[in-house]
């Protein structure tokens, strides 16, 4: 089974797209981060897993129990840092109840460097941030949600058996409230 | 035993689409007002530009229609596109279809979209078209504008300015010369020839208007 891990990692690194991998597996979701990795100088050292759509399109589709928050922001989006702090919190105080929270940037890739990485350091971010960075956008947002228009900040909350997708930002008290309708 | 699982059952394929009902009531609900759809009539506007005149589309006698692209100085998107804003009205002005840009930021929450930051910005870049503020934000909610840049393709028609195309500008913000499908672009050529528009719409990710 490794070895097989290994093949693939290998082979993918030649062939430079990410194979999907079957939902329930978390961990080679982790191999796969490292493979959609791009070529680019500026981008080998940037601490956040990169995807495309497909490489990403996983995060979406988890069926393992657990309820995922997953959060659209970008560093020059004002409300989504003002949003912050409630999705770190709803990390902190859930982490422990089988909830996720992810993040995912929307940055350029110039300001991956100049922009994303100090923040994250600056402000001590705990949950998950991964890059989406994939600019066939019409192709792809309707696949997170055919209700979203584009805008930042938005919001995809789901588990196994329920899935809201939400155009706006949230106070602490909206987003917990919201969570907890997931949570039986 | 059999029974009551059968029973169990039932009740929960009932819940099951009685919540997709629901789903889709939601759904209807929210699409009500959300500005204009294809094929709309899209009302005319007076607002300031950069040069302190009034521009309308009414202004424009001789126009077939016009791109109505609401944009901003500070929106990295609305950056991206700068350049490709300026050619398509290089490109489409002769043609009948000039471009009209709207500033639909409040400059009092976003001080880097004031009259006086467009005005620089304009002369900096050299726009060829007007850069108008939407003063009181009473147009972009008329459009349904939800970000920058987001375009709003009109023709006109002996009705009116008829909504014929609402979206992005092309499939690739980061580099033009990477562009598959000009969206904005192929919108305008089918419209002057007659021709049916496809997409009529498209989505991006944009800066929300503030």
């Amino acid at each position: 089974m490794t070895r097989l891990l290994l093949v693939l990692l290998v082979m993918s690194i030649f062939f430079g797209c990410a194979e999907k991998k079957k939902a329930d597996n978390g961990k080679s979701d982790i191999v796969e981060i490292e493979m959609v990795v791009k070529d680019g100088d500026e981008q080998n050292d940037i601490p956040f897993p990169i995807y495309d759509f497909d490489g990403f399109e996983p995060l979406l589709h988890n069926n393992d129990g657990k309820t995922y928050v997953i959060n659209f922001w970008a560093t020059w989006c004002k409300p989504c840092i003002e949003e912050m702090p409630h999705f770190e919190r709803i990390n902190s105080e859930y982490g422990e109840k089988n909830v996720e929270v992810v993040l995912v940037s929307l940055d350029m890739p110039n300001m991956w460097k100049s922009r994303l990485e100090p923040y994250v350091v600056k402000n001590k971010i705990q949950s998950q941030v991964v890059i989406l960075d994939d600019p066939k956008q019409n192709d792809w947002i309707p696949k997170v949600s055919e209700e979203w228009g584009g805008g930042i900040p938005a919001t995809l909350i789901y588990n196994k058996d329920k899935r809201t997708f939400y155009e706006r930002g949230f106070t602490y008290e909206e987003l917990n409230n919201e969570l907890k309708t997931f949570i039986n | 035993m059999k029974k009551i699982r059968i029973l169990g059952w039932s009740a929960l394929l009932l819940i099951f689409v009685a919540s997709f009902a629901v789903g889709f009531k939601v759904a209807a609900e929210h699409n009500l007002d959300d500005g204009y759809e294809i094929g709309d009539l899209a009302d005319d506007f007076s607002l300031k530009n950069v040069d302190g005149n009034m521009v309308s589309l009414s202004d424009y006698g001789s126009a077939k229609g016009f791109l109505v692209i609401f944009t901003c100085n500070t929106c990295p998107y609305a950056q991206a596109y700068e350049d490709r804003i300026i050619a398509l009205d290089a490109k489409y002005k002769p043609q009948g279809v000039p471009v009209i840009a709207i500033n639909p930021n409040d400059p009092s929450v976003k001080s880097g979209d004031s009259f006086a930051k467009m005005k620089e910005r304009a002369d900096k870049k050299g726009f060829t078209f007007p850069y108008l503020l939407d003063e009181g934000q009473k147009v972009y909610p008329q459009y349904g504008a939800t970000r920058t840049p987001h375009v709003f393709l009109l023709e006109k028609t002996t009705i009116g300015n008829v909504v014929r195309y609402i979206g992005t500008i092309d499939d690739n913000y980061q580099d033009a010369s990477q562009v598959e499908e000009p969206f904005v672009e192929n919108a305008v050529n089918a419209m002057l020839a007659g021709n049916e528009i496809n997409p009529k719409t498209t989505k991006a990710i944009g800066c929300g208007i503030k």
